[in-house]
């Protein structure tokens, strides 16, 4: 029809509004965000989103009309320095128009959702103004991340990368004067500053790789590196650390050991931060950097390897870690850790498809499940304590008060676990939808999340280098359908363990429709890769990605045949989990005021899970506390101490003084002067002496005369 | 005639004494006339030396020198008188306001 | 010894022994008298020597006139004697005394142990008789004899305003 007509270059030029739409919304809301109240902040956030997003669909159309060829369009000239040129280019392929997809179309329904709970959370915190400050934030997200997924090379796409590590930063200490229990502090902004120099350690890393890549390539953009990179001669070293350091940058982003530990503490940023940064797109930006460096990455065989064998040590790492926590949140960041290492031991093996595919159904159902858990949180403060602007009436019981006397004898953290419970009958459609995202992430069929984890999994289990990576992702997929199952258990099963729980209500239609939206999403999102001959087209996304993947690495996509053994080995670990959870936590429900069961059956282990393993502990000993000395070491003693004192005000002005004094009092006094009083004196006495020879007498003035004449004589004569 | 050299050892003699006179006296008047002494012995000498190399401008020279001295004298004396007016001596060594 | 010399030594030892009285003498008239009789004595020298003129303007002005002055002077001040001399520089009779012998010896050095040789006096010469000393005079030194008569009017009018007795006039004061 009218799209075959159109010309391959169909709405390319539209391309640079996927950056400028949500930066205009966030231009307006800084302008004008004041004066127009959440109702315009809200629609001018949310439709920048969406406008960002319809320019998304146009370019996925213009692709799908071109036969997914890669299209550039330079919208600015930038750099040049002499040869070097990094004009602002972006890129439409079928990878980038992927991402775009998935931000801008997650990014506006969780734009949509925090419409409604920015408007309960401002007041909880109890600073109303601070809700234009929130969509400002989120709309830079959102352009800073297409400038990420858009760019033509690693220098524009590093642009994005710290850009939305800036804003991540931002939105993570969104309430910077708190802790995020609700009391005065300074632990979000702590948290905020953590992400921040996490990621800096992974930045500096991506940036010696790019430099890396600068020096041997002599180019950084994508078009002229990947075709040199396939038949690359040079040495082996330099790939490897290329890709070291690339990974390096990427645990940092993407939350994978050794950097992941800023994301648990990310939580601290209000429910949609989590959601779209934590969950969806930021920290997805470095299996999309991975999947976008195919080609370095297939130059040498041992980079797949320490990929692979990373991401799956995390995934199961961060899988045994959700399994001991009590924060709903923190089990949700736990877990997302887990499948970015999922994710990354995908790309790393070479399964580019799978890591992509499972990101996409990833941010579907982690998005669902972070929005839901929200609602959790919402029901249950508003239980906790009603506002009455909203309408809650306050029920009986001692505790029933307005916002405006807030009783903070009792510190309550609504995100806790054990606070919550039987809440499936309060909160029904939070707790249906919620249901389906734990579904996907368990991988269930027929749920998003099966297809693509067995996806990862079938590809896993035919890597030629080594079957650890297998095993281990098998471990964690069965950790990660238990922990999830245990918090099913305790939070919508059972009885309110507090009267908060009891109390919860029901979140509004706002938070609610995303929460549908992306259930369905969550549910059905996996046939986009149906991986039968017969049915649902074969792995459309898999084709569609295909056209790039083949293009930058030159060899053809290999699609591995579906394996009904995999596929029922891993169905079965799930449920066999699930089960093991409901064995203990669902059979016998926690009482308010319980220990965890699973604590009294474990001890220690329980422990070490609940604690994280220590690491940051472990991280605080070895690197901060000595930093930290050794920067109280230099400021102190060497700069004030030795510098400032000993060496300026002891060494330089003290004999600075000295010498001043020096040469005023002896030299300037004692000699110059006694020179000078020596010549005054001299004149004096010679004065006095030569004016003895005036006497008065003419007589003595004739005889001088005199005195002459025969002198004078005498001397011609005896010169004769 | 008497040689020269007779001529400019009496006038040296003259010369002397003149000198020693000016030196030595204290009345100014002595002073005066010893200086006038000093004149007339140089006198003498241009008179031998016109003699000698037959130069009537040694003569004419003393002619004026003679004009002169009647001018200074004139002027001194005039002075000795005023001089006495205030200090009532002519000793020269009374005049020595000049000390120092 | 021709009358020359004799002639010579006679007449220098009465001029050298009246310049002598003239300087040891205490009296300031006997010492001008003395020095009357040496412009005589070097008048003579001068009739030797053929300048007849300058012998007469010699006795006509210098013994004259000029020596006339110095008694008026004397005369008008009283100074024949010094009144009560006290001797207030020791060291000057010596020293005077040391030198003038020193000059003395140089001058004899001079004279006696010099390499030029003086020629000898001519037999005739030109007489400086007042007909030559005009013609030379009014000729080739005319300048320095009208400059002369400039001189001689100075020398007057300073002589008569320095010797003038200056009235005092009462002092102009304020009531």
């Amino acid at each position: 029809m009218l799209l075959s007509e159109t010309t391959t270059t169909g709405f390319l030029e539209l391309v640079p509004w996927i950056v400028f739409f949500p930066a205009i919304g966030l231009l307006l809301n800084i302008i004008f965000g004041r004066r127009w109240g959440e109702l315009g902040v809200a629609i001018t956030a949310v439709s920048a989103s969406a406008l960002s997003l319809a320019v998304s669909v146009l370019q996925f159309i213009t692709l799908r009309a071109g036969h997914g060829e890669a299209l550039t369009y330079q919208f600015a000239e930038w750099l040049r320095i002499g040869s070097f040129q990094i004009p602002w280019e972006f890129r439409v392929d079928t990878l980038s128009v992927t991402m775009m997809l998935v931000v801008s179309g997650v990014g506006t329904l969780i734009h949509l959702y925090a419409v409604g709970y920015m408007h309960f959370d401002v007041r909880y915190k109890g600073d109303p103004k601070a809700y234009a400050r929130f969509f400002i934030y989120m709309n830079l997200f959102i352009a800073m991340m297409m400038i990420l997924v858009s760019g033509n090379s690693y220098l524009m796409l590093f642009v994005g990368w710290e850009g939305v590590g800036l804003c991540s930063f931002l939105l993570i200490g969104f309430w910077f004067t708190k802790n995020p229990n609700g009391t005065e502090g300074t632990e979000n902004s702590y948290a905020a500053k953590k992400a921040f120099i996490a990621n800096r350690v992974g930045d500096f890393g991506f940036l010696m790789a790019m430099f890396l890549t600068f020096w041997h390539f002599g180019t950084l953009s994508f078009s002229e590196i990947f075709p040199e990179v396939a038949h690359y001669s040079g040495p082996d070293s330099l790939i490897w650390w290329i890709t070291g350091l690339m990974l390096l940058g990427v645990t940092g982003k993407s939350a994978q050991i050794p950097l992941y530990v800023w994301l648990p503490d990310a939580m601290a940023g209000p429910t949609p931060v989590s959601a779209l940064i934590h969950a969806a797109t930021m920290v997805t930006a470095g299996v999309y950097l991975i999947a976008r460096s195919a080609p370095v990455f297939n130059a040498v065989e041992g980079a797949h390897l320490m990929v692979a064998l990373v991401g799956a040590a995390t995934a199961l790492f961060a899988a045994t870690i959700a399994v001991g926590q009590f924060d709903i949140k923190k089990v949700l960041a736990y877990s997302t850790v887990s499948q970015l290492g999922f994710m990354v031991a995908a790309v790393g093996m070479g399964a580019y498809v799978a890591g992509m595919f499972h990101l996409v159904t990833h941010a579907f159902f982690k998005a669902l499940l972070f929005l839901a858990s929200g609602s959790v949180i919402l029901a249950v403060e508003r239980g906790h304590h009603p506002l009455e602007e909203t309408g809650d009436a306050p029920t009986g019981g001692a505790h029933g008060h307005d916002s405006h006397h807030d009783d903070h004898s009792e510190i309550f953290d609504p995100q806790d676990m054990r606070n919550m419970g039987g809440l499936r009958k309060k909160i029904p459609w939070t707790f249906w939808t919620y249901m389906a995202g734990t579904l996907a992430l368990a991988g269930i069929v027929p749920f998003a999340g099966f297809w693509s984890k067995d996806e990862i999994l079938l590809d896993a289990s035919h890597f030629e280098l080594t079957s650890v990576v297998y095993w281990l992702l098998v471990i964690a997929a069965a950790f990660t359908a238990f922990y999830m199952g245990r918090q099913v258990w305790m939070v919508f099963f059972g009885e309110p363990r507090h009267h908060a729980a009891k109390e919860a209500k029901e979140s509004p239609w706002t938070i609610l429709v995303p929460l549908v939206i992306l259930a369905l999403l969550a549910t059905f999102g996996g046939f986009m890769n149906w991986p039968f001959e017969q049915g649902l087209e074969p792995h459309a996304f898999g084709h569609w990605l295909g056209y790039t993947l083949e293009a930058s690495t030159g060899h053809e996509l290999h699609i591995p045949e579906f394996s009904f053994s995999v596929a029922i080995q891993s169905t079965l670990i799930a449920v066999a989990a699930i089960v093991l959870s409901w064995f203990i936590y669902g059979r016998k429900p926690m009482k308010a005021g319980e220990t965890d069961p699973l604590q009294k059956a474990l001890g220690p282990v329980f422990k070490g899970m609940n604690a994280k393993w220590w690491v940051d502990e472990f991280y605080q000993a070895v690197f901060l506390t000595p930093y930290e000395k050794l920067a109280k070491f230099l400021s102190q003693t060497v700069d004030w101490n030795f510098w400032h004192d000993w060496f300026h005000e002891k060494g330089i002005r003290d004999n600075f003084q000295r010498l001043a004094n020096f040469l005023a009092n002896p030299i300037d006094l004692g000699v110059i002067d006694k020179i000078s009083t020596l010549l005054a004196r001299g004149a004096q006495n010679s004065g006095s002496l030569l004016s003895k020879l005036q006497t008065g007498f003419v007589r003595n003035y004739a005889l001088a005369v005199f005195t002459g004449v025969v002198v004078i004589l005498g001397y011609l004569i005896l010169l004769r | 005639m008497v040689p020269i050299e007779y001529y400019v050892g009496l006038s040296a003699v003259l010369f002397t004494i003149g000198a020693l006179g000016v030196l030595t006296r204290r009345n100014a008047i002595i002073i005066f006339m010893s200086i006038e002494l000093m004149l007339n012995s140089a006198n003498l000498l241009f008179i031998a030396f016109a003699r000698m190399y037959e130069n009537l401008g040694g003569q004419i020279f003393v002619f004026f020198v003679m004009t002169v001295a009647a001018a200074e004298v004139a002027v001194g004396l005039a002075l000795i008188v005023a001089v006495f007016r205030t200090k009532e001596t002519i000793n020269i060594d009374e005049a020595s306001t000049l000390k120092g | 010894m021709d009358a020359n010399l004799i002639v010579f030594l006679i007449m220098a030892v009465v001029a050298v022994g009246s310049a002598l009285g003239m300087l040891l003498n205490r009296n300031a008239v006997y010492s001008a008298l003395f020095l009357i009789l040496n412009f005589a004595t070097v008048a003579v020298f001068y009739i030797i020597l053929g300048a007849p003129f300058i012998a007469m303007t010699q006795v006509t002005v210098y013994a004259g006139a000029i020596m006339v002055l110095f008694l008026f002077v004397i005369m008008l001040l009283g100074a024949e004697e010094l009144a009560g001399g006290r001797v207030s520089i020791d060291w000057q009779k010596p020293a005077a005394v040391v030198l003038g012998l020193l000059l003395f010896a140089e001058l004899f050095v001079v004279i006696f142990f010099r390499e030029t040789v003086f020629s000898e006096f001519g037999e005739t010469a030109i007489i400086g008789t007042p007909r030559e000393i005009g013609l030379t005079l009014f000729n080739d030194y005319l300048l320095p004899f009208e400059i002369t008569a400039f001189l001689l009017l100075a020398a007057m009018i300073g002589a008569i305003v320095i010797a003038r007795r200056v009235r005092h006039k009462p002092n102009k004061q304020e009531s």
